[in-house]
């Protein structure tokens, strides 16, 4: 399938929490972070957790992070970071 | 920081909550039943079958509510999630399920 985005493109995890199962950690949203890797297409969570299919399914993305980035008051190493894999519906341009 | 003035996390979204505790890092032995429940998912997820997803567990054992949640072990939480998931699939009534455990917990009672 078609990816939206590239190995080094910034992006921006969606800051939304939808009442149903999903993958992404509140911590991490609506931060920005840069693409590491593309880990294929996945049918979503969202979908796989009631019972569908989990189609269309999107690309996975890990996505490389700053820890200063994730918390305002980071106090550990500067150059910290963190990787999470998040999917293509969550990420938009940044 | 961008979500600050989002509601409370959920009760099993707990990065960056604070911790209270430190975690224990002990290793210990995994127990025979907590074998079976891991082995009864997988049985269920498989390819073959396909009954079961494990977004469905997790959606189980986020459905938990934060009492039972904070007072189920990790593969009680799967336990209780997979039952849950059988029983709104129509695999087994929750009248079998609940039949089976006053089964064992008779012949506990009995053997103690």
């Amino acid at each position: 399938m078609s990816a939206r985005f590239k190995i080094g493109d910034r992006v921006r995890i969606d800051d939304r929490d939808p009442p149903v199962h999903h993958r992404v950690p509140r911590y991490a949203r609506g931060h920005v972070g840069v693409v590491e890797r593309l880990c294929g297409a996945f049918g979503q969570p969202e979908l796989l957790a009631y019972g569908g299919d989990g189609d269309p399914a999107q690309m996975l993305y890990r996505v490389h992070l700053k820890q200063t980035e994730l918390w305002a008051d980071y106090a550990e190493n500067p150059d910290d970071t963190l990787e999470i894999e998040i999917f293509e519906h969550w990420l938009s341009p940044a | 920081m961008t979500n600050s003035d989002t509601p409370p996390a959920k009760v099993h979204d707990l990065g960056g909550e604070p911790g209270g505790a430190a975690i224990d890092r002990a290793e210990r032995a995994v127990t025979f039943w907590e074998q079976r429940v891991d082995a009864l998912l997988v049985l269920l997820a498989d390819r073959e079958r396909r009954i079961m997803d494990v977004a469905e567990l997790r959606r189980g054992i986020e459905s938990l509510g934060p009492e039972a949640y904070d007072s189920l072990n990790y593969y009680e939480r799967w336990a209780a999630s997979i039952a849950s998931t059988v029983v709104e699939k129509g695999i087994v009534t929750q009248a079998e399920l609940d039949q089976r455990v006053a089964e064992i917990r008779a012949r506990k009672t009995a053997g103690q």
